[in-house]
Formats: structure tokens, sequence, C-alpha cells
């Protein structure tokens, strides 16, 4: 068990950057930078491991309970 | 409805206070109403109150799934000031001020209004730059601001450390003179007694489950209380927005976020302004009945957990000792928090949607409790009259996709970090 003062938040893990070189609308620039779901319940985020390894993880944790269920690498998916 | 005053008080002193009139009464939800207001907070009761008072729109029913200012509007650390640098929110947050002067009477309702001034201190010369550049856009918009020197802000509050032994000396300090606090559960009391004497149902207990939009148009809303039709609905629901946005398959420039705030016990006056620390995020005001009010960083992380954890106080309270260090030998007496909508610029949405009949009013951050009169007044506008007003003109929806910003701190999207 970790002490939650060594990880630093990184947002929704859910987010995904339109790719490049392909025509991205206004409205998936828009979804990608500002509309998230903020979701009540299970939430899949990115949390780094800043005071410690540096290593960047994604978490799936309970916004109402802070309930944590998963965790796994951050290029891997839960 | 009976009048709040000395002769009235006077009256029902014979009567041992037995006979006055209920405030408000608990109203059963009817089958249909001309608007529904989703939430009982500040927002919600004032948005009822001035259709009422500005419209003539008295067909209005208030649902609050718990109770009446339960939420954020009950834990907030009232704060009320408009030294904002932007002009959207400068016009639209000094119109508020004006408001608030003026709320006791016109709501007969003492909500204690103190208009004590608030001094953000400055811990650098570059900092002091950037607050004469605010003070000077404040005074252009014809907002009071006072730029202080190191001297002048020791003679308001001696009780910081000025000593240069420290890591964030005080340099100086931005003040808006008419700045302060009131009551916050005095404002949610005196709008909905208001609103109720008016005709507007204010209703406890009762949850919103879901909407009927038929061809984009709303029909009704669902409730935990039955089904209710209606064609126009107020969004005023705080830290909730995004659960309901979901079910009206929207996603938000919002998202849902924790702040904490605590009082120590009550102790002699020693504090008559709100002060915020530069370096960090502190602040601290002290309440009539004496106690220490202080409140400072988002929780850090996504959260509807409506309490908050230890290490986000201990940090804050750490920047609050260093700023004055007497707190150190206060105890503390209570700790709450509440759920945030936090915007995406961390300015809010009055504004219309892409659903007929569907009013949003949300991304307060945790700036919304000196924003009541002015919210509830330009929504209300927005709701009558099917359009938005000027002075929430700013407030857009569209405003994150046309890439009409209102970033007060210039802070980017991580709302959790603002
Ligand atoms: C610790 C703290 C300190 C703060 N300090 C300040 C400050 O100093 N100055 C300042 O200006 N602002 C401050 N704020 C922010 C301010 O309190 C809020 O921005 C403001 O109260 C939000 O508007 P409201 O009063 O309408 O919200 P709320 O009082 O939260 O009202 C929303 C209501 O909607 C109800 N609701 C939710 N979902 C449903 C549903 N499905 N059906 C029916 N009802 C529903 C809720 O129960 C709630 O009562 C602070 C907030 C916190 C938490």
């Amino acid at each position: 068990m970790r002490s939650q003062n060594e990880f630093s938040y990184g947002g929704d893990a859910t987010v995904k950057r339109p790719e490049l070189n392909k025509e991205v609308s206004d409205k998936d620039w828009d979804n990608f930078v500002y509309n998230r779901k903020s979701l009540r319940g299970k939430h899949k985020e990115l949390w780094q491991h800043i005071s410690g390894c540096r290593q960047w993880i994604k978490v799936e944790r309970d916004t109402a309970t802070h309930e944590i269920f998963k965790t796994v690498k951050a290029h891997e998916d839960i | 409805m009976q009048k709040y005053s000395i002769f009235n008080l006077i009256k029902n002193a014979f009567s041992g206070h037995q006979k006055w009139d209920l405030a408000w009464k608990d109203a059963t939800p009817k089958k249909e109403y001309d608007v529904v207001i989703i939430g009982g907070g500040g927002h919600g009761l004032a948005t009822a109150y001035y259709l009422a008072k500005e419209h003539n729109i008295t067909n209005v029913a208030i649902i609050e799934k718990g109770w009446l200012g339960g939420g954020n509007m009950g834990r907030n650390t009232t704060i009320i000031r408009s030294n904002y640098m932007h002009d959207d929110n400068a016009l639209f947050s000094e119109f508020g001020m004006d408001l608030w002067r003026k709320m006791s009477q016109d709501l007969n309702y003492n909500v204690m209004f103190s208009p004590r001034g608030i001094i953000n201190l400055a811990h650098s010369d570059a900092q002091m730059n950037v607050f004469a550049r605010r003070g000077n856009s404040m005074r252009l918009n014809g907002i009071d601001a006072v730029l202080l020197n190191r001297e002048e802000v020791k003679e308001i509050i001696p009780m910081a450390d000025f000593s240069d032994n420290v890591r964030f000396p005080i340099f100086g300090g931005l003040m808006q003179p008419s700045a302060g606090t009131a009551r916050h559960d005095a404002v949610a009391w005196g709008y909905a007694r208001q609103a109720d004497s008016m005709g507007v149902d204010i209703i406890q207990n009762c949850e919103v489950t879901g909407f009927d939009v038929v061809g984009g148009k709303i029909q009704g809303v669902r409730t935990s209380r039955g089904d209710i039709k209606v064609k126009k609905i107020g969004l005023c629901v705080a830290g909730s927005t995004n659960i309901l946005a979901e079910k009206l398959n929207m996603t938000i420039p919002v998202e849902t976020h924790l702040l904490q705030a605590c009082v120590t016990e009550p102790v002699k006056p020693v504090l008559d302004s709100v002060v915020t620390f530069g370096a960090g995020h502190f602040y601290i005001s002290q309440s009539d009945k004496g106690e220490m009010v202080m409140g400072g960083d988002l929780d850090g992380y996504n959260s509807y957990a409506q309490r908050g954890n230890l290490p986000t106080l201990q940090h804050v309270l750490t920047e609050g000792i260093a700023m004055m260090p007497f707190l150190s030998k206060l105890k503390m007496l209570r700790t709450w928090g509440g759920i945030m909508d936090m915007s995406m610029d961390g300015s809010p949405i009055i504004d219309k949607t892409h659903i007929e009949g569907l009013y949003l009013n949300c991304g307060w951050c945790y700036g919304g409790f000196k924003a009541t009169p002015a919210s509830g007044w330009t929504f209300a506008h927005t709701i009558a009259q099917d359009r938005v007003h000027k002075l929430n003109e700013g407030y857009s929806l569209s405003r994150f996709n046309t890439g009409h910003l209102l970033d007060e701190k210039g802070l980017g999207t991580k709302t959790w970090i603002s």
C-alpha cells in the first residue's frame, strides 16, 4: 500500500486524441479537449507515481466510494 | 405572506412565537407545470423567484432530491466578490454585487450581507504586477480595486506572518473593499419564502430520474414521485450536472470534483476581511460566530463522495499556518465537502441547449455562491424569453467549440488543479 501523496492525477483515461493525418471535425476536437462524462461509479483514469517510480498507470476507481478495482500499466487496457 | 418586521416580531412575542406562518409549504407535485426547475440550491431557488417576480411565470415547480439548500448552497464558505479581469465575468458579477446589496430588503429576509472586503495576497514583484493589471481592468469596468503595499496589508491583517524569514513573504495585495460574505442558508430560505409566496411549488425529497424528449423537444420529466408534464426545464443541479446530462445523452465540458472546507472553534474577533494566500490555494474569513472559516484546493480527482480526504486538508492548512501562524493553536471543529461542477475554462454556462425547452445552468466551480442572484436573474430571463440576456451571452455552451473561452486564470482544461 502506497500513500496517496505519492501519486498525481492525470484525468479520464478513456479520451482518445483524434488520429493524425485524418480529417478531424470540430466536434471530434471538442470531445477530446473539453467534453467529459465524469461518471458516478466506476471510472477509468490515469495516475502518475510522481514521487516514486514516475510510471503512468491506469486505474479503475469508484468516484463515489473511492474503491479501487483494478490497476494496469498506462498502455494496457483495463 | 407575513412580513418580517420589528412590529410583527413584538406582536408574535405575545403568542410565544407559536403563530408565525410557515416560511414555505411542503408541496406535492402536480401533473403539469409551465416550468420545472431541477435543483433546490441557491441557483434553482433564485431562478424560480425571478421567473415569478420579473416574468410573471408562477406555475413553476422546484424539484429537489434532498432538502432545500442541502447541496453546495449549505456547504460553501460564502465569499462574495467581483474581482474579475475579463469583461464577461466582471460585468456579470458586478451586476450580482448590486443585487446582493439590495437583497435583504428585496427578500424581506436578513441575509447578513457583510461587505468586509477581500484581500488577495501577493508574494513576489511579478505577482504585484499581475494584480496591478487585474485591478486596473476591474476599475475600467467600474469595480472597486485597491493595490495595497506591504505596510498597508500589515495594517489590516497584523496577525499574518510579516517576518522576512518565510518562504513566501507578503509583498502586498489586491483588495476589493466592496466584496464580502453573507449567510448562505438565509439566502436559500429568503428566496424560497418569496418564491413560495408567489405560487412556486417547492418539492423536496423528489429525485429527477429521467426526461421525456420527443422530436428534440422537452415534453416532461420523470421523478421518484411520478411523471410531470412540462415544456421548459431549467437544470440547476451543480455537482450532479454530469449525471443528468448522461440521461439526456449529452456530454458537457464539465467534470465533477470535490472541494473541502473547515472551521475552527469560535474565537474573539480577530479578522475582519476575507484573505487569500497568493502562493497556493488557501483562503480564510471569520464567521459572525467567531469561527475561522477556511478552504483551499480541490481533492484532486473526480469525486462524488461529498466528503473529503485528509491529504488535501493537511496541505491546505499547512499553507494557512504559513500565512497566519496563530491558526496552529486553534482546534478544528468541523470539516466537510461538496461536489463541484468544474467547467473546462473555469467559467459557468447559462444557456439554451440543442434540445428545445432544456436550459442549462452549471459549471460554477467553487465560485457559484456569489453568483446566486445574478445567475437566477439571467437564467430566469433565458428561460422566460427563450433567449440569453446580454449579461450571460459570454456563458454559452458553444464557446468551447468556437474557441471563445473565458479562462480567467489561464489554467487550461485540467480542472482538478484549477
Ligand atoms: C466547500 C465549498 C466552498 C465554497 N465556497 C464558495 C465561496 O466562498 N464563494 C462562492 O461564491 N462559492 C463557493 N462555493 C461554490 C458554491 O457553493 C456553488 O457553486 C453553488 O452553491 C452551486 O449552486 P447551487 O447553490 O444551486 O448548488 P446546490 O446547492 O448544490 O444545488 C443543486 C441541488 O440539486 C439537487 N439535485 C441534484 N441532482 C438532482 C436530481 N436528480 N433531482 C433533483 N434534485 C437534484 C441537489 O440535491 C442540490 O440540492 C463553495 C463550494 C464548496 C463545496
